[in-house]
């Protein structure tokens, strides 16, 4: 074929899941091999941002860009992707709302690197060393990108054609989006490319009205293999998390953590379970109903925003908690007035 | 921003423009809000000419948008809705920003109030936006109302409605209608005889051929809205079967147990077991009282099933639950008598000769326990002299702040009866006199003629213990005189306590049944204290008498007439438009999860097994949006308060406090010339 | 100095049956109190999405007071239940997110608590006085953003010299 569409495949701040379900369409490889040559992709042959530099822009049609941006190189090559690219596709949860990377915005950086490189029990690190954006060795100066307080997604950085949801996306829902993509059948930029509506679409569990009297977790009951997990008190996020991944999780007795992100139209996925598991409980009683939440739900932000903490509405935590906040010296009208 | 909108700031006078710079807010928000098209400020909105104004642009300048900046929404939100239709705009096109009760009213600093104004309308002008033309729907009104009470009030509203040819259900929860009223001897000013004036409009009550008369029966449960409620009323066994009864009291003769009255008779006389509560109630039909029945206490006698003439007693029935369909619900609950135990230092309860104003009327009423005959509480003597204490629990920021109203001249009524059937001397302790209405003046001119004695003060004791010889024997009334400036101990013989009207203790009760709250004083409230006072918050539910407020007779009578007028003026037009404020759920968003099912109280969402898809009902949803909030899959919108609408609100309100703070996406520089080689 | 003082803003979720005609009647009985708060009419405060409390803070307030019917008198029979169940998730999760529940506030006020509501709010303004602004977009700025990609692209440059 003369005319190959180009094909850029690249990872920021994720783990490479996604470039192995890119494989996990299993000969359909082929076709997309017919379709694209493949101009960039790190992962799995040697080419550099500077053959990208290089190119003008809009030379590739389709970029997959996995990954959220932790650091000035992951920006960096975002930016540079989007003016090279005609169509940039965010795939997976990481680029469309953080993911498990983005759960690191519950802290920051210096939390991070002392967690990291510090106080970790297999660390061996008593001066303390922490990674530095610049170091000088024998008269060079070396560098590393910094490393920012907060993960953004990509789209949050750039301006993103389609978001291809899922950690990681589903095979058939890959086949799905590059049939779509190869057939021009795109639906309006900006959108998601999946359904419009959540897992208990999918999910073959016999559903009732639903009240519980205390939030269970996994190790905690067997569930029934026939009712609706969230019923039984497992704290399932399929009522909030999109389909696309045909009930997996549930499909085994095990309750969805909501890594297909929010529905259609939503932007923050744990304010939809928060509200969803809110309206199920069955006490009126405020201290009942706060003992119901916090022995049920330790850990409410890991819960709600597993997958889209860094897309939500507050993206992250405070960086001066409330808590800490008598220590600070009375706030001036200034700093309300930004 | 496609749309075209008007945004109209009104000053109110100096209400709104005495706090806030309009003008200032009216050219910040025409400059700065984007989608303004034409931003006036206007004396008075809410005249026909500043309708006329909005009206006017709506058509010359095309706006498809209107923003009125004004007082509460509640108060003329359908003056200006009305204003929008008039022009051809969907009414519910217009949002309305409170500046006047959640701004100016309420703020001191002009220059705060200024900007909080400027963020009101920055959010309504964000939010009307998002607005999308909704058509109220039409119901039909149910032609049969139903009144709750049959005092006075509740009497007045069944016939004013029933004359006009409407069906009324009059639900009262005593043996008999006639309420407090029935209990009186006299009513002021007039002096003329209660049960002369009130018992022909209670056998008028009995024989209307459009009023079922549901006496001993209480309202259980209301469901519906305005045109069509369902009411569950809970009759009460009555043991006597209301068909069977003549009335001829023969029963209420034989019956062997007498058992004190603490209702009607206000605990001053007794009763049977079987029993009408007065010779004249209406419905003659007597009840039997379970609790003091020597039948149902140790299964022995049944006298009166015996000697009954036509077999009209029945031991066996059952509470039974009488379901009917109404268009509007008024409430004449009436009011409760201050438990003036609650007073300990005035001695109720504890001084035998301190009575309450109702166990007075009782003593003065002809066909009462004594016969009319004011006397002590051994039955016999008549006292010499009687001070009547005002103010008991009105007035007093210990029990109730208000002036309950009436008391004044029931005292001064009182105080005639004492000096007609007794002469005794008569003294009433008063804060002030407050004998405001027609003839009331003069009936306390009256009085001071007649030589009641007035002493301005308020009492603080009422006791036996005598401190001079003639103070021994009497009860010494303790009270500082402010007019001489002087303590004074006054000795009597008896004591009227002038109780304060209250709320009916159970009237919150009353009022979450049909969807209505009480005030702080525990009154209903209405839905303008001054232009509304029979409607309430809730359509189709009105309010008469004293349970809106302590009100006299010719009160209650009126309020009783005006919720009637209003009522027939519904049932006449025959349908009520009703707001389409309600939620549809979005079936392809839906994922049949359920959890919306158990969180709607009206039963307005159902789940289809098939379709696996939940369905909200619209004639059953009320609009509150619970559902909406809830839906874990965003698939349920609640009209005129979307997400978008409310979100778009949030982001108006906070024009000035910084938004997202980093720089969109699209905002970005290219990338530096190296990078694009 | 009065104007010095740091002015916090607050949102206000408010039921249209009790604490909305609250707000009126304290309008009406002309109580003055601190002008922070800017109401949204709501149906009821059920119709609360915590997503309306995450949207306010995320867009600069730096409180937000939710007011509806004291329980057991909910206009809707019972939805300020689910309101209560709702906000203790919130307010949970929020604590976890570095934000006091003493900034997203829960209160009842009757339709003739006028009075109340406005001391509520004349309190929760004095409390966020004394906690500060929120300014959530602040919490979100990289400090060395602007340098760091300068950093970035200078280095680039470098690298394609080298090449060269």
């Amino acid at each position: 074929m003369a005319d190959k569409g180009k094909l850029a495949i690249y990872w920021a701040a994720s783990c490479g899941g996604c470039e192995i379900s890119i494989l996990a369409i299993n000969e359909k490889i082929l076709d997309v091999a017919a379709a694209f040559d493949i101009v960039f992709c790190p992962c799995i042959m040697d080419t550099k941002a500077r053959d990208v530099e290089k190119m003008p822009d809009g030379t590739i049609d389709v970029c997959l860009f996995n990954g959220g941006i932790r650091t000035s190189e992951q920006e960096y090559m975002a930016r540079l992707l989007r003016q090279k690219s005609k169509v940039l596709v965010a795939f997976g949860s990481c680029a469309q709302e953080g993911c498990i990377p983005g759960l690191a915005n519950v802290t920051d950086r210096a939390e991070i690197f002392d967690a990291v490189y510090c106080t970790s029990a297999s660390v061996d690190n008593p001066g303390r060393a922490v990674p530095q954006t610049e170091t000088r060795v024998n008269g060079f100066l070396l560098s590393l990108p910094v490393f920012y307080d907060t993960v953004r997604t990509l789209g949050q950085t750039v301006p993103v054609d389609y978001y291809l949801p899922g950690c990681p996306p589903e095979a058939p829902r890959i086949w799905d989006a590059i049939v779509a993509i190869l057939e021009g059948k795109l639906p309006a930029p900006g959108s998601v490319i999946g359904a419009q509506t959540t897992v208990c679409d999918e999910c073959p569990r016999q559903r009732n009205e639903k009240k519980v009297k205390a939030f269970k977790r996994t190790w905690q009951i067997i569930p029934d293999e026939d009712t609706c997990l969230l019923e039984q008190g497992l704290l399932c996020c399929g009522p909030a998390t999109r389909a696309g991944c045909d009930a997996r999780c549930p499909r085994v007795n095990s309750p969805c953590i909501g890594c297909y992100g929010p529905n259609a139209g939503v932007q923050d996925q744990g304010a939809r379970l928060m509200t969803a598991l809110a309206s199920v409980i069955d006490s009126q009683d405020p201290a009942e109903i706060d003992r119901i939440i916090s022995e049920g739900i330790p850990d409410p932000v890991g819960t709600f925003y597993r997958f889209s903490l860094a897309n939500s509405l507050l993206r992250r935590a405070a960086k001066v908690p409330d808590e800490q906040r008598h220590e600070l010296p009375l706030p001036k009208a200034a700093g309300a007035q930004e | 921003m496609a749309e075209r909108i008007g945004v109209y700031v009104c000053h109110c006078g100096s209400n709104i423009a005495g706090t806030v710079d309009v003008e200032e807010a009216t050219r910040w928000a025409g400059e700065n809000l984007p989608g303004v098209a034409i931003a006036r400020d206007y004396k008075f909105l809410c005249s026909s000419l500043g309708q006329a104004l909005i009206r006017d642009d709506i058509q010359e300048h095309g706006l498809t948008r209107v923003v009125v900046a004004a007082c509460s929404p509640h108060l003329h939100e359908k003056t200006f809705r009305r204003a929008c239709a008039n022009a051809g705009l969907n009414s519910f096109l217009l949002q309305m920003a409170n500046i006047r009760e959640h701004v100016s009213w309420v703020t001191r600093s002009k220059e705060a109030a200024t900007e909080k104004v400027k963020s009101l309308i920055a959010g309504a002008v964000a939010r009307v936006q998002h607005h999308r033309p909704l058509e109220p729907t039409p119901v039909p009104v149910n032609p049969h109302t139903l009144v709750i009470g049959g005092g006075i009030a509740g009497i007045q509203a069944a016939l004013e409605l029933a004359d006009a040819g409407y069906p009324v259900y009059l639900v009262e929860r005593e043996p008999s209608i006639g309420g407090h009223m029935a209990q009186f001897d006299k009513t002021f000013p007039t002096l003329d005889c209660a049960a002369c004036i009130l018992t022909p409009k209670m056998s008028e009550v009995g024989q209307h051929e459009h009023i079922k008369l549901l006496t001993w029966s209480e309202l259980e449960e209301v469901s519906g809205s305005i045109g069509n409620f369902k009411a569950r009323i809970r009759r009460k066994a009555r043991y006597v079967k209301e068909e069977t009864c003549t009335g001829c009291g023969l029963c209420i003769e034989k019956c062997p147990r007498k058992v004190v009255d603490e209702v009607f008779e206000a605990g001053m006389g007794y009763r049977k077991a079987i029993y009408t509560p007065f010779p004249q109630a209406v419905p003659k039909i007597p009840v039997i009282d379970p609790k003091s029945c020597i039948w149902f206490e140790r299964q022995r006698c049944r006298a009166c099933e015996k000697l009954c003439p036509t077999n009209a007693i029945d031991f066996d029935q059952q509470d039974e639950i009488l379901e009917v369909d109404v268009g509007n619900i008024i409430l004449a609950t009436g009011w409760d008598l201050f438990d003036c135990r609650r007073i300990p230092q005035y001695g109720y309860g504890r001084l035998a000769n301190v009575f309450t104003s109702l166990e007075f009327e009782r003593m003065c009423n002809a066909s009462g326990p004594t016969g009319g005959r004011v006397v002590l509480r051994d039955g016999v003597t008549e006292p010499e002299s009687v001070c009547i204490v005002h103010c008991v629990g009105s007035r007093d920021s210990h029990y109730n702040p208000y002036c309950s109203g009436i008391c004044c001249m029931l005292s001064l009524k009182m105080g005639h009866l004492i000096l007609e059937k007794t002469g005794a001397k008569v003294y009433a302790c008063y804060i002030d006199m407050r004998p405001n209405k027609k003839d009331y003046e003069e009936f306390y001119q009256r009085l001071l003629e007649e030589g009641m004695l007035f002493v301005r003060g308020k009492v603080a004791e009422v006791t036996d213990v005598a401190r001079t010889p003639p103070e021994e024997g009497k009860l010494i009334v303790q009270v500082e005189d402010t007019l001489l400036g002087k303590q004074r101990r006054i000795p009597v013989d008896m004591v009227v306590l002038m109780g304060a009207i209250e709320q009916r203790r159970d009237a919150r009760e009353t009022g979450l049944k049909v969807g209505i709250s009480c005030s702080m004083a525990g009154w209903f409230i209405e839905r303008h204290p001054k232009l509304d006072p029979i409607a309430t918050m809730t359509e189709g539910i009105f309010i008469a008498g004293a349970c809106q407020g302590p009100k006299d007779i010719p009160d209650a009578v009126a309020q009783g007439a005006a919720a009637a007028a209003r009522v027939a003026g519904m049932i006449s037009k025959g349908t009520v438009m009703i707001e389409p404020v309600v939620a549809t759920i979005d079936e392809e968003k839906c994922s049949g999860c359920r959890i919306c099912n158990n969180l709607c109280p009206f039963n307005a969402i159902d789940f289809l097994d098939d379709e696996k898809v939940s369905r909200v009902n619209a004639v059953l949803c009320k609009g509150c949006g619970t559902c909406v909030a809830a839906c874990p899959a965003a698939a349920i919108t609640g009209a005129h308060f979307s997400t978008e609408q409310v979100e778009a609100e949030i982001d108006g309100l906070l024009w000035d406090a910084g938004g997202d703070g980093e720089p969109a996406p699209t905002d970005q520089p290219e990338l530096a010339p190296a990078a694009t080689e | 100095m009065e104007r010095e003082r740091f002015e916090p803003r607050i949102i206000g979720f408010f039921c249209n049956w009790c604490s909305y005609r609250a707000a009126d009647g304290a309008g009406t009985a002309r109580v003055k109190y601190a002008p922070n708060v800017r109401v949204i009419r709501l149906m009821c405060s059920g119709r609360v999405d915590p997503s309306f409390v995450l949207k306010a803070l995320a867009s600069g307030a730096d409180g937000v007071l939710i007011a509806g019917c004291h329980p057991g008198e909910c206009h809707y029979i019972e939805q300020n239940y689910k309101t209560m169940r709702r906000y203790a998730m919130l307010t949970q999760t929020l604590r976890a997110l570095g934000i006091s529940e003493r900034r997203v506030r829960l209160v009842w006020a009757s339709a003739a608590e006028g009075t109340q509501l406005a001391a509520a709010v004349d309190e929760m303004v004095e409390d966020l006085r004394l906690l500060g602004p929120l300014h959530w977009s602040a919490n979100l700025r990289e400090e060395d953003h602007e340098a760091a990609f300068e950093h970035i692209l200078h280095e680039h440059e470098q690298a394609m010299e080298v090449t060269r």
